[in-house]
């Protein structure tokens, strides 16, 4: 057993509440997101477990079994972080901050000893380096696995086809359209003109942030393909900088359906089905014939 | 050698695609189909390809030849029941058959095809014409 070891397994305690003072001292310390009891646990634990590793004789290779079970529980707390909405430099503050206490206590044990002092802490160094870059490895991890959540569900929700009326179909787009999505959004709203029989459908693009030439042809290919399965496309929600652009671009969409609102794509999609919405004089209601 | 049948109904032609084209099915399919409304004096063709799966670029262009033939001879061409994925793969290709009408189903084709000619009656109709076309 090296002194670091030793120093470690006896003044666990000592090196604890240091960190503690640290870590609670620090501008940084989130007591929103973390109470101050389960920060405690969560660093008795790591410093515990890096005790027992330590107390192998190993202080370099943090790859080695015995260093296992201290990523283990480092990572867990940095992906937990990540989840919580910790900053990348309060979840690195964290090991460096028992770097420091560690250190400290070192100081105090060897300040006789000078050149084993600077050896140990050459050592120390290097091992809390090692295990901070796995903290942010696993920070980054976790982070991504959000993002890749995210994203999943964005494109899960963002293509809805909507049944607005006997025949009439409604595809409100959210969102930037590339290629990809495009797809999705074709598929799904072909499949649907097949499972209702809709002859029209409405494509509401008042979600869509620009619209360049790339977007604009995605939207005439949709066009087309609804066309030639039979049913009629409308496209509803050009804004006046969309209309702008998509004329400065040169697009053609003069053999489009076009209309500035989903209310009046709506309504055209009613006379062209012979549908007729009309107020009732009696109650306020809305009667709809056909 | 195979051929796809051409159905007389009243002024339309009504053929129903049931088996996948291959180029030479599609040409006399194309040849057959122009005959027949040279001979039969028809106002309007319904092509039903409900059962096609698979299209290509050959397939896309006879759809287009028939509509413009027939349209030079006076009758109007419907394409009904397209399939999602071929309507797909005909966009990508770049062939949105222009001139062609589409219809969801034989049925809505029909009625397209009444309203395109002019015709108010029911389609049930023994008679060799409508009294009120007008061409």
């Amino acid at each position: 057993m090296n002194t670091t070891a030793q120093i470690l397994q006896n003044n666990i305690q000592k090196i604890l509440d240091i960190w503690m003072q640290n870590q609670l001292a620090d501008a940084s310390l989130r007591d929103d997101l973390i109470s101050n009891e389960e920060l405690r646990r969560q660093s008795e634990e790591l410093l515990s477990g890096l005790a027992r590793a330590t107390a192998s004789g190993n202080v370099e290779n943090i790859y080695a079994p015995e260093y296992e079970p201290v990523t283990e529980i480092l990572s867990d707390i940095s992906i937990t972080r990540a989840r919580q909405g910790f900053s990348p430099r309060e979840t690195g503050m964290y090991v460096l901050s028992l770097k420091q206490a560690i250190s400290q206590v070192l100081e105090e044990q060897l300040s006789d000893k000078p050149e084993t002092l600077y050896k140990e802490l050459l050592k120390l160094n290097l091992l809390l380096d090692n295990l901070s870059v796995i903290t942010f490895e696993t920070f980054i991890k976790g982070r991504e696995e959000v993002i890749l959540r995210q994203t999943d569900e964005i494109s899960e929700i963002s293509t809805p086809v909507i049944r607005v009326w006997e025949g009439i179909l409604a595809l409100p787009i959210i969102g930037t359209l590339d290629s990809a999505r495009t797809q999705v959004v074709m598929e799904n709203l072909l499949q649907e003109i097949v499972n209702t029989g809709s002859s029209i459908a409405i494509l509401d693009i008042s979600g869509v942030p620009a619209v360049d030439s790339l977007v604009a042809q995605h939207l005439i290919k949709t066009v087309s393909a609804t066309r030639l399965m039979g049913a009629e496309c409308i496209i509803s929600g050009i804004r006046a900088e969309i209309a702008q652009t998509i004329v400065h671009l040169g697009i053609d969409l003069s053999n489009i359906k076009t209309k500035a609102s989903l209310a009046n794509a709506l309504q055209l999609a009613f006379s062209m089905r012979n549908v007729e919405v009309r107020k009732i004089n009696k109650n306020t209601g809305i009667s709809l014939t056909r | 050698m195979d051929r796809i049948p051409i159905l007389k109904m009243g002024s339309f032609l009504l053929v129903t695609i049931q088996v996948d084209l291959y180029d030479r099915l599609a040409l006399t399919l194309e040849n057959d189909l122009i005959t027949m409304v040279s001979r039969t004096g028809a106002k309007g063709v319904l092509i039903d390809i409900s059962a096609v799966s698979i299209v290509d670029s050959f397939m896309g262009r006879i759809l287009g030849n028939i509509a413009s033939m027939s349209r030079i001879m006076d009758a109007e061409t419907v394409v009904v029941g397209m399939q999602p994925a071929v309507a797909i793969t005909l966009v990508e290709l770049g062939l949105t058959l222009q001139g062609v009408h589409t219809a969801l189903d034989v049925e809505k084709g029909m009625e397209l095809l009444h309203s395109k000619i002019g015709i108010t009656d029911e389609p049930e109709e023994d008679e060799e014409g409508p009294d009120d076309s007008n061409d």
